[in-house]
């Protein structure tokens, strides 16, 4: 299809450059450098969408990113398919495929559009009033059918392919819009040798000047002008330019985020580039120069097809040569509609009448639309529009009343002036201050060192902008060179809030918020309804809750609402502006943390072993861990039962380098232990180790783990494998803020150790080949003992240690050796036995044992004594961190929980861990009706396991004053039964622990 | 994101290197066995809340490591001064925004 509406000698594009695109399925043919918006406009498509609630026809409205109803889909394959993209700032390029949204099953004939008939019954709130009662039929009747009727688009089901890119960057001056106040402010600041970087969201800078042909600017063109300071600009290292990147965030000092669209405009992106990159930019200072947005006048029926901003349809002329329409209408109450109409009849469009609701729009924009021979209608309104895929005519009525005129048009511009950007100023945390004489919202008390300039200032003129942008670019004050400013166009003039003929007493549709179809009585209805706060209007109707948060209707929704509740609009609250100015893609954001990279994992040395070995992973904390090694045909249970019969019979290996590590050195180091655990640690002897606990000073278990003596100055601290980071903080923590008396020095060895522990009774056996220098007898390195020596010739430090209550090594090699030596033990090991084993059998070891796991036997409301850890308290000590919080009231009061084991009274009974238990039976769960006797809760089971070894049912668990129970029955009651079980002590193997020293 | 000043680097790095570290200026007594109940509720327990300034410990964790002071402006999150740890507390005054745009 050929384009129309294209005017020849019109625009800045090149008629030569012709590129081809569909949109809902029909070929049209575009120009290179237009918007989807422009190239439709060019072939006559004013129909663009339906809207939300009642489906009507709506059109491009605007040539913006304020654009609230030409939404369409763009798709260039099944993975690369967005929906809600506004074809008004949608780039054009060859084979562009767009879809209209919202519509069944066609555009042009949209089967629920049958809610705009019914709009009667569909006020605001009308969901909440409506979809009430019964309670139940809102999850399985309501619910569906309003979310299957609702939303705008639809989101791609296939995985984004493309790539993100995120760069940070610092400067002196961010400038946040490149028109002409941006460019002003750029070309001062970069003269003073500052660090710029100017960005602006359109493909070319210029702004708003780039669609006025009248202005001249030290007698250059505006287009030429523009050209002349970006080439000015480009050519300095200390700028950066950047377009088609929108200033989206305004955070706390300085740190703002743009969005750059890379690619999107690209008929074949480069796969070398990046689809969008995220810029994070620190500046020193922020310049705001973000323009204006031009309001639409809030009269009956606004929305049709072809009726549209003034600024709009000049920039469609002026810019991309699309005439709009061939009779067209202006209604307006700003001066800036004029210059729009008279652009338009210099173009051979007739213009069927200027209506302007000003009494007095200024003479020499009368007299020239006289010599123009444009019809002028002053203090008049319009009071209806007809046409319903594209507006037919206007019906116009003076004010005061009078005869109403019927007018035809395929087009109307309309314009109730303009509304400063603040957003960015907003977010920024700015105060604006409303100024009664103007209707507007400006800038006033800044909090950040950042300055509004130009029309987001409200500073319309361009001469004063123009001093404005070079004071505001220029630290040093020096006077800049004049720029000469002539034919400039006003701004002046505007209306807000409801049009004549669309106030309180017509009952008309007049929309305010296009997008969420808000109209003017919906926000009366609101207050009516007890809504006096803006904030409250804007929930009940959702005006400004649309993709596009309301940059044309908020200050009219504002201004209805004042009006109806009889107050001043600044009284009434405006609404907070948040980030994103425009909608970013979760892509942008997500950025690079995608799959493998959102949240890094940490392995271990020996991880690949035990994958090659079949193992079954669990997380902990970033950490894989082996969980168990299932052989075939093997389920969990079997395979950790396999591997603990393994342990207690012969022995097993496993990985235990997630063990947090730090290395305490310092003639102090013995000392600062002493303050740091609840154990004793001056006579700890070298070579020795000993079983430690943490609090904090609250009293409550911390951390444990254990620590060896290698020096009499140097000790190597083991820490759980969730708690090492806060453990090392805790401990720097009081050494530099608290203990800065004691001569220590902290080391996180954590990740320069790999660990592998070797348990059973065959352990010394198996090893013993592979060590050098170090004596493993009994006598000579007994339990709880540390050396230094060699394994595999690779340097060891070698722990005599258990947490399985088998004797047991746990071999530190350097984290470099720890697969190869890994690989050597196994062989050393394999034909006798030696079987690797996963954190779920050593869990089950450890808890025939009765040794607890740090935040899953204690949850940091357990003391050592809860615990039954008391011996591990070093009574005679003076001081430690905890000693004086265990003596707290509630920590030596009865009725504490406290830590003893469970069995159940049937042994192939498990509990399950988390479940409730209470004293007394017969005591019920909900749902049961009624229940025989209110439950009291007295504890809960904290570990419980199968254990094979003992062949019965182990679990560990936390009980009201369990240490006193012992032999007692209690009962954990379950949904379908009670389960019956009985106290004992936290030892359940080897009670007099024997097997550690080789015995029993 | 916040910049915040370390005194002991010397230079402003981003907020990610840094761990809030609770109320500053709450030292340890010596003899903590010597604390009543409450004087022991107080000073671990009780903290203050207040609008305006906040001084706070904050750790370098992912830069030099060192733990020191600030005073925070808990309305704007300026940043109102670091300083060293046992260093003592500064006065420092809120700061005011500035009203209407600078011409």
């Amino acid at each position: 299809m050929s384009a129309q509406n294209r005017i020849k000698g019109h625009g800045q594009l090149s008629l030569a450059k012709t590129i081809n695109f569909t949109f809902d399925g029909t070929t049209y043919q575009g120009l290179e450098g237009d918007t989807l918006a422009s190239a439709l406009l060019a072939n006559g498509v004013h129909l663009a969408g339906r809207s939300f609630k009642y489906h009507r026809p709506r059109g491009i409205l605007s040539a913006g990113p304020e654009e609230p109803n030409a939404l369409v889909n763009i798709a260039r394959d099944s993975t690369r398919s967005q929906p809600n993209i506004r074809a008004t700032v949608q780039e054009l390029y060859d084979g562009l495929t767009a879809e209209s949204q919202n519509r069944w099953p066609s555009l042009a004939f949209d089967f629920s559009a049958i809610n705009d008939g019914l709009a009667p019954f569909f006020p605001a709130g009308f969901y909440y009033k409506t979809f009430k009662w019964p309670p139940k039929a809102w999850d399985k009747l309501y619910e569906p059918i309003i979310r299957a009727a609702a939303g705008l688009g639809k989101s791609p089901a296939e995985a984004d392919p493309d790539r993100y890119a995120n760069r940070y960057a610092h400067c002196d001056v961010l400038i946040a819009g490149g028109g002409i106040a941006g460019l002003t402010a750029a070309l001062a600041a970069a003269k003073a040798g500052k660090k710029i970087i100017l960005c602006d969201e359109n493909p070319n800078f210029g702004g708003a000047i780039l669609y006025d042909n009248a202005l001249e600017i030290d007698g250059l063109s505006a287009t030429e002008w523009v050209e002349k300071a970006v080439a000015e600009l480009a050519a300095l290292e200390n700028v950066r330019l950047l377009t088609r990147t929108t200033a989206f965030g305004y955070y706390a000092q300085n740190f703002v985020a743009l969005a750059e669209r890379v690619t999107e405009h690209m008929a074949e992106p480069d796969p070398a580039l990046p689809r969008e990159r995220l810029w994070q930019v620190r500046a020193k200072e922020v310049i705001l120069a973000t323009g204006a947005i031009e309001r639409h006048l809030v009269f009956a029926d606004n929305d049709r097809p072809g009726i549209m901003l003034a600024s709009a349809a000049q920039k469609y002329l002026n810019q991309y040569g699309v005439a709009i329409g061939a009779n067209v209408g202006v209604f307006t109450a700003c001066d800036s509609a004029w210059a729009a109409a008279f652009d338009l009849k210099k173009a051979g469009v007739n213009i069927a009448a200027i209506v302007d609701l000003r009494d007095n729009p200024p003479l020499e924009l009368q007299e020239k639309a006289q010599t123009c021979g444009i019809r002028i209608l002053r203090g008049y309104t319009v009071t209806k529009t007809s046409g319903r895929l594209r507006v037919q005519s206007i019906s116009v009525q003076p004010i005061n009343g009078g005869t109403v005129e019927q007018i035809r048009v395929d087009a109307l511009l309309n314009s109730a002036g303009w509304t400063p950007s603040v957003h960015l100023f907003s977010q920024s945390r700015g105060k604006l201050k409303w100024h009664q004489d103007r209707d507007l919202f400006l800038p006033d008390i800044y909090v950040q060192d950042c300055i509004s300039i130009g029309a987001c200032n409200g500073t319309f003129d361009e001469n004063e902008l123009i001093a404005e942008a070079q004071a505001a670019g220029n630290a040093t004050r020096k006077k800049a060179k004049a720029i000469r400013i002539e034919n400039q166009s006003s701004w002046a003039g505007n209306a807000i809030g409801a049009a004549p003929g669309a106030g309180p007493s017509d009952n008309v549709k007049a929309f305010v918020d296009f997008q969420n179809d808000v109209t003017a009585k919906d926000i009366r209805l609101a207050v009516r309804e007890g809504m006096h706060s803006i904030e409250h209007v804007k929930r009940f109707t959702t005006t400004g809750m649309a993709t596009d948060q309301g940059k044309l209707s908020n200050m009219h929704g504002l201004a209805i609402a004042a009006e109806q509740l009889g107050k001043n609009l600044p009284d009434v609250g405006l609404t907070t502006f948040r980030a994103p100015y425009t909608p970013v893609t979760f892509s942008t954001i997500a950025n690079h943390a995608r799959g493998p990279l959102f949240d890094p994992t940490r392995k271990t040395p020996m991880h690949q072993w035990a994958v090659d070995k079949g193992a079954v992973f669990e997380d902990v904390g970033p950490w894989k861990r082996a969980w168990y090694f299932p052989k075939a045909g093997e389920d969990m249970h079997a395979a950790v039962n396999r591997e603990c019969v393994a342990v207690r019979k012969k022995a097993g290996i496993f990985d235990a380098t997630t063990l947090g590590k730090i290395e305490i050195t310092g003639p102090d180091a013995a000392e600062f232990l002493n303050r740091l655990y609840t154990n004793p640690w001056t006579k700890l002897g070298v070579g020795r180790c000993r079983y430690g606990i943490m609090c904090r000073e609250d009293g409550f278990i911390y951390d444990d783990g254990v620590i060896g003596r290698i020096t009499d100055d140097r000790f190597h601290v083991t820490t759980t494998t969730g708690g090492a980071p806060r453990v090392m903080n805790h401990m720097e923590d009081y050494l530099q803020t608290e203990f800065t008396d004691l001569d220590v020095h902290l080391t996180s060895t954590s990740e320069q150790w790999a660990v592998i522990a070797v348990q059973g009774p065959l352990a010394r056996e198996i090893i013993e080949p592979l060590v050098e220098g170090i004596d493993l007898s009994h006598e000579a390195m007994p339990h709880m003992s540390v050396r230094e020596g060699k394994i595999c010739g690779v340097p060891t430090r070698l722990f005599r240690m258990s947490f399985t209550g088998e004797m047991g090594f746990e071999i530190n090699v350097p984290a470099d050796y720890g697969e190869s030596v890994w690989q050597a033990v196994y062989a050393q090991g394999e034909p006798r036995g030696l079987t690797p084993y996963g954190t779920e059998a050593m869990h089950v070891l450890r808890a025939e044992k009765g040794y607890i796991i740090v935040g899953q036997d204690t949850d940091g409301t357990v003391t050592p004594h809860d615990a039954g850890l008391s011996w591990a308290i070093g009574k005679a000590k003076p001081d430690f961190v905890g000693k004086r919080g265990m003596r707290r009231p509630d920590l030596v009061a009865e009725g504490r929980r406290q830590l003893v084991g469970l069995r159940t009274k049937n042994p192939k009974v498990v509990l399950e861990e988390g479940a409730q238990i209470v004293a007394t039976p017969g005591q019920t769960v909900p749902p049961a009706i009624p229940p025989a006797i209110p439950m009291k809760m007295i504890g809960f089971v904290t570990s419980s396991y199968w254990s094979e070894a003992l062949g019965h049912s182990i679990a560990l668990a936390l009980v009201e004053d369990g240490h006193s129970l012992e032999g007692d029955t209690l009962y954990v009651p379950m949904e379908d039964r009670t389960i019956e079980v009985e106290v004992s002590g936290c030892v359940f193997y080897d009670l007099d622990g024997g097997r550690l020293n080789g015995k029993n | 994101m916040l910049l915040i000043h370390c005194p002991y680097c010397e230079e402003e790095r981003p907020e990610v290197e840094f761990a809030g570290a609770g109320e500053a200026h709450i030292d340890r007594p010596k003899d903590m066995n010597a604390m009543s109940d409450a004087e022991f509720e107080k000073f671990f327990f009780i903290r203050d809340n207040p609008k305006g300034v906040n001084y706070e410990r904050w750790r370098h964790i992912h830069g030099c490591g060192r733990f020191f002071n600030a005073a925070r402006d808990t309305v704007s999150d300026k940043f109102l001064t670091t300083y060293k740890s046992g260093e003592k507390k500064p006065e420092v005054a809120t700061q005011k925004p500035v009203q209407g745009a600078k011409k």
